[in-house]
């Protein structure tokens, strides 16, 4: 199992070979497109996240101890960044995810979308993330 | 004579740059930039006068006094009110709107009608729900077509003996459209009914002339008129307020306090309970003079070129679908881009210096109405430039090219 900090070192190391915004944020977008995230039947109301303009739907489900994540984000932007949240903290143990920091999004140039002041529905997200892996966490002890 | 190179020379934030470009301002509706005469004003109170106000003996509380009455002297004589007291400075359109609906919740009873349209701001929506909630009152809604405008013949069908007050915005925020409020506030009279207009969105384009609408009520914010945040202003007539029970209690809102009875102020203080927004109130009363030195002929001329410029070159681009499309509406073009999400093209032209406003606009009503999550709104000032729309054309083409 690869951790939760190569993959973001692995994500940083993609992240430095842009130039520019742009080419940062079609990488995203393209990464946004390419991902059937969520099965539908888990796009239901209660799994919303409500951030004020972009709608995000997280499930958790516990395979072998790890906790694997589907997310979907009407918004491609957002949906890219999940697409990014989704590949450090999917398949990895809930006391990893819990330890985590999510300090590679500022490295990478994304500092801005998980602001807390931004509307984005983000925040909310890796706080959910980290939520459902407190709760796996406690059924494991 | 406008020149809008030496209009820009007044605000000194449309020099920066963001994102390493240069700002390109096209969120005005939901905030106005300041300029340098009203930022002055208040590092002239903060430097000069501050003190409070209305009860010192002393030489700084009378001038600040002066300068407090004078702004609401200012504001008096623009939307040419009868008296100064009917023109009670609050914390903006919100809060007036609040005193008002709080102010009634004494006066309706079970089976009176409320009326609001189906345009409206939140702050225009709840508030009215709550005093529903308390009274018993029904609220109806005024409906609008595909354009964005009300319909007019709805409105007349809604109205009755039972009709207490009707609530309209002059202009939507969402929309840009321009509300036939003269006559709506005449057919609302004819039923005998209360009028509030919320003139958040209208008072950066017109000039309200509150005796010739014959308005009940009318409010509106200092920051989307060149003034600082957190001040507005309440317009009643002298015989609404005096009906009206006070909102807060507090100091400078009584006439005498035992521990048997208070009696109230008169008006206008009877509804300013505490220490007001003193700096801001008087820069409200220099962005109002500000404002007029331009011309709000000028203004509304010059941002009726740039929307109609901007409408132009914006429907060029394949796939943008234009929100209100009424032939009265102001400087506001609320646009999605085929399937696009509207917080995806603004985040992009956020990266291009280029600030607009995605979302519901506080419109939720009206963003179901259209079946459509939100839309990207960019309202145009009179500081804004031809160039600018240039620029976020450019930048929604860019955006459309990144995201489809």
């Amino acid at each position: 199992m690869v951790s939760i900090e190569d993959i973001q070192n692995e994500i940083i190391d993609e992240f430095s070979m842009f130039e520019d915004w742009e080419e940062r944020y079609q990488y995203m977008i393209d990464l946004g497109k390419d991902l059937p995230l969520i099965d539908d039947q888990y796009k239901t109301d209660s799994n919303i996240i409500k951030g004020c303009q972009s709608k995000v739907w997280v499930h958790a489900e516990m395979n072998d101890d790890k906790i694997a994540f589907t997310a979907d984000s009407d918004a491609i932007i957002t949906k890219g960044i999940i697409a990014i949240l989704i590949r450090v903290f999917s398949n990895q143990h809930p006391k990893d995810i819990i330890d985590a920091n999510t300090d590679f999004i500022d490295q990478i140039g994304l500092k801005e979308h998980l602001s807390p002041t931004r509307a984005n529905g983000l925040v909310s997200m890796v706080k959910q993330l980290k939520m459902y892996a407190i709760a796996y966490q406690t059924q494991l002890n | 004579m406008f020149n809008v190179q030496d209009i820009r020379k007044d605000f000194p934030i449309l020099s920066r740059k963001v994102n390493g470009k240069p700002l390109v301002y096209f969120d005005n509706a939901a905030t106005s930039q300041t300029p340098q005469q009203v930022i002055d004003t208040i590092v002239d109170y903060y430097s000069n006068y501050n003190a409070n106000i209305h009860r010192g003996v002393h030489t700084l509380s009378q001038e600040a006094t002066d300068l407090y009455e004078q702004a609401r002297q200012n504001i008096q004589a623009h939307f040419n009110a009868k008296f100064s007291h009917e023109i009670i400075l609050t914390s903006g359109t919100t809060h007036s709107i609040n005193l008002v609906a709080n102010g009634f919740s004494s006066l309706l009873k079970k089976g009176d009608d409320i009326i609001v349209s189906a345009l409206e701001h939140h702050s225009n929506i709840v508030p009215w729900q709550m005093l529903c909630e308390r009274t018993g009152a029904h609220l109806k809604v005024i409906p609008m077509n595909e354009d964005g405008e009300l319909i007019m013949e709805a409105y007349d069908k809604l109205l009755s003996k039972n009709t207490k007050l009707v609530f309209v915005n002059h202009i939507s925020n969402a929309l840009g459209t321009i509300n036939p409020i003269e006559t709506i506030i005449e057919k609302a009279h004819a039923v005998g009914a209360a009028v509030l207009i919320d003139g958040a969105q209208a008072c950066p384009h017109v000039k309200p002339d509150v005796q010739k609408l014959d308005v009940d009520f009318y409010v509106a914010s200092a920051h989307k008129m060149c003034g600082p945040t957190g001040v507005g202003m309440l317009y009643g007539k002298a015989s609404w307020l005096n009906k009206l029970p006070p909102y807060q209690g507090g100091g400078e809102m009584i006439a005498e306090v035992t521990f048997e009875k208070t009696t109230y102020a008169s008006l206008p203080h009877k509804f300013e309970a505490g220490t007001p927004n003193i700096a801001g109130g008087i820069a409200f009363g220099a962005a109002i003079k500000y404002m007029n030195t331009i011309g709000f002929e000028a203004i509304a001329a010059y941002e009726n070129e740039l929307l109609h410029y901007a409408t132009e070159k914006l429907l060029q681009i394949e796939g943008l679908k234009i929100y209100g499309t009424s032939e009265s509406k102001t400087s506001v073009i609320s646009f999605n881009l085929n399937n696009i999400h509207p917080y995806d093209v603004g985040t992009i032209l956020d990266k291009l210096g280029i600030a607009v406003r995605t979302g519901h606009h506080c419109a939720q009503p009206i963003m179901d109405f259209y079946k459509i999550p939100g839309t990207v709104r960019a309202s145009f000032a009179f500081y804004n430039t031809k160039k600018e729309i240039d620029a976020l054309v450019e930048g929604v083409k860019k955006a459309k090219m990144m995201l489809s």
